[in-house]
């Protein structure tokens, strides 16, 4: 009986490792294909092109995109555009999240309908209106453009995230501070903002890496090669110089490298802030 | 007395005037962003789709373009295809990322590092996921058609997205890696959020382990569920990016949804007021879907 739950215990252990295993290796091994043919000669590109790993390694093309192209503008832009994206949309959430979570008002529900309806909007039907739009404000061709897209498509889910959190904040702690003589303001500063700041860090993860992937309004928008997004700019490398792919990939994973870490480093916050709020749904 | 009382009217004046407002003033710069930047483009983007555009001039078309609609063999294509495309991304974003969230939920080793691990490809833009599944998918510099050969899968190494009838798997495919960790973030949230007690007086109630999925895991998790099943069937249905870089639409259109035929006759064929009468179609569907599930949603959480 003892014997038979060991032996059932060690089946159901290798189980979940096996399928952990599958995971991990199904999450990581695109992204090792792009650092392996990012790291391979161009005269092994094709004849080792299944191989594992190259019999040579080269870092040349990572010189050659840092040195030889426009790739450090693309990624200054990527990262300007994320960033401010990401702090107004989390500032603003935070605002409306706030709203929706701690008071009870009429058209709440309109409010929150309209919010989830606006991710049903087909990007491609209001690029040609934002277009004309942004020329008369004369918003194409350069970054703010971009970041107040991105801020409103964003926004609507953003609002969400930032609302579970709230709810996940116990409104006691709130009132018993107004009670105590705070305003809502202090008590916010005080009270609930650092409460919220893993949820903050979550909301702005998730925006960040929205922003920083974003390719079909960076292409239609900006035309000039110093305002160009890194996304934009990697299709460059296929129309330019006939794809060179060696030098895609490095540029890919330079690109990858601070998504990834600014990533994996908020992720927790993401399942440990949406945890509080999920009772309520 | 009386200009106590008085005083004491005109705070509680003030009090409720200012909580009718307060949460409007929370909510206004978020309202007025998506009011300037999606809604008044969206009615002028719906008012395109009656007007007809050519080279020179535009010319008022009425339903013209919505007959069209009705009759374009290319969108009915496409309808198939947005079909298979949501429905078999869906599927295996949902339930993989189920499953990961349950094996997350799970003490074992190294978990945080599993986790930062897995939920990666949510932080690879999509363009490159595009890409880097491309190159995965060629037999001369990836792996994967002599892997689906070598386990009969395929009677040669060729790529998939070269034939009609399996090209939609690769999109497909690389959505599902890109989407999983979207739904194992928000189902592993919801999942630590039900408490232990539950299943301790499950398993004292002789629940078995499938008893306690159907009965404790499950109707817990159903509001979660159907709100990220809408969400992603929406951002899926209407994802252009993936299908555009992998296929753009071919091999003789097998891989063309409505999402890249918008796209491909507002740019390619410079026709935005039929792109825009496509879109129409495809908005109402969505908001027809979300409202639906909605409802449902509602019905659900009445039962609990």
């Amino acid at each position: 009986m003892v014997g038979q739950s060991k032996f059932r215990r060690t089946v159901n252990a290798m189980g979940l490792y096996g399928a952990i295993l599958a995971y991990v290796a199904f999450a990581l091994f695109p992204i090792y294909w792009t650092v392996k043919i990012s790291v391979t000669p161009e005269n092994l590109l094709y004849s080792e092109g299944i191989k594992l790993w190259p019999t040579h390694m080269t870092l040349k093309n990572y010189q050659t995109v840092l040195r030889a192209s426009d790739f450090p503008r693309y990624f200054l832009n990527s990262m300007i555009v994320s960033i401010a994206t990401a702090l107004i949309v989390t500032a603003v959430a935070s605002l409306a999240g706030y709203a929706l979570s701690r008071f009870r008002f009429q058209g709440k529900a309109w409010v929150s309908l309209v919010l989830l309806l606006t991710q049903t909007f087909p990007l491609v039907m209001v690029i040609p209106p934002i277009f004309r739009i942004m020329g008369q404000l004369g918003l194409t061709d350069n970054l703010y453009g971009l970041i107040v897209i991105y801020t409103a498509f964003t926004i609507a889910f953003a609002t969400f995230l930032m609302q579970s959190f709230f709810d996940g904040v116990p409104k006691d702690l709130e009132e018993a501070a107004m009670i105590d003589g705070c305003t809502r303001v202090m008590a916010l500063r005080r009270i609930i903002l650092p409460l919220t700041l893993p949820g903050m860090g979550a909301t702005v993860a998730f925006v960040f890496t929205a922003a920083w992937s974003e390719l079909l309004f960076a292409l239609m928008l900006i035309n000039s090669e110093d305002q160009k997004t890194f996304s934009v700019g990697l299709l460059t490398f296929i129309g330019k110089f006939a794809v060179d792919w060696g030098q895609m990939m490095a540029a890919s994973v330079m690109a990858l490298i601070p998504v990834c870490i600014f990533f994996a480093f908020l992720q927790r916050y993401l399942v440990t802030g949406l945890t509080a709020g999920a009772v309520k749904g | 007395m009386t200009a106590i009382a008085a005083t004491a009217l005109d705070e509680k004046w003030r009090r409720r005037w200012s909580a009718i407002l307060e949460p409007w003033i929370y909510l206004s710069p978020a309202l007025l962003i998506i009011a300037t930047v999606l809604i008044v483009p969206l009615i002028i983007g719906i008012s395109y789709s009656f007007w007809k555009f050519t080279a020179f001039k535009s010319q008022f078309a009425g339903l013209d373009q919505y007959r069209t609609l009705l009759t374009d063999e290319v969108l009915h294509g496409a309808l198939v295809n947005t079909a298979w495309w949501t429905v078999g991304s869906l599927f295996f974003q949902f339930f993989l990322g189920l499953g990961l969230a349950l094996l997350l939920n799970k003490p074992f080793h190294g978990r945080k590092l599993v986790q930062a691990l897995v939920f990666l490809p949510w932080a690879v833009p999509t363009f490159l996921t595009g890409l880097t599944w491309s190159w995965l998918f060629n037999p001369i510099v990836g792996p994967l058609p002599h892997v689906f050969f070598a386990i009969g899968l395929q009677s040669e190494p060729v790529t998939i997205l070269a034939h009609p009838s399996t090209a939609m798997w690769g999109p497909i495919i690389a959505n599902v890696w890109f989407g999983i960790p979207f739904f194992a973030i928000t189902l592993l949230a919801a999942r630590k959020s039900i408490p232990g007690e539950l299943y301790e007086a499950a398993a004292i109630d002789g629940a078995s382990a499938w008893q306690q999925f159907t009965k404790v895991t499950m109707p817990f998790l159903a509001p979660t569920i159907a709100i990220t099943v809408m969400l992603r069937t929406v951002w899926i249905a209407t994802f252009a990016d993936l299908i555009y870089v992998m296929t753009a639409g071919g091999p003789a259109g097998s891989t063309n949804t409505i999402a890249t035929y918008i796209y491909v006759s507002a740019f390619k064929a410079l026709d935005k007021g039929y792109a825009s009468a496509i879109a129409v179609l495809l908005l109402v569907l969505l908001i027809a879907y979300a409202l639906i599930v909605i409802q449902m949603r509602r019905v659900l959480m009445k039962d609990f």
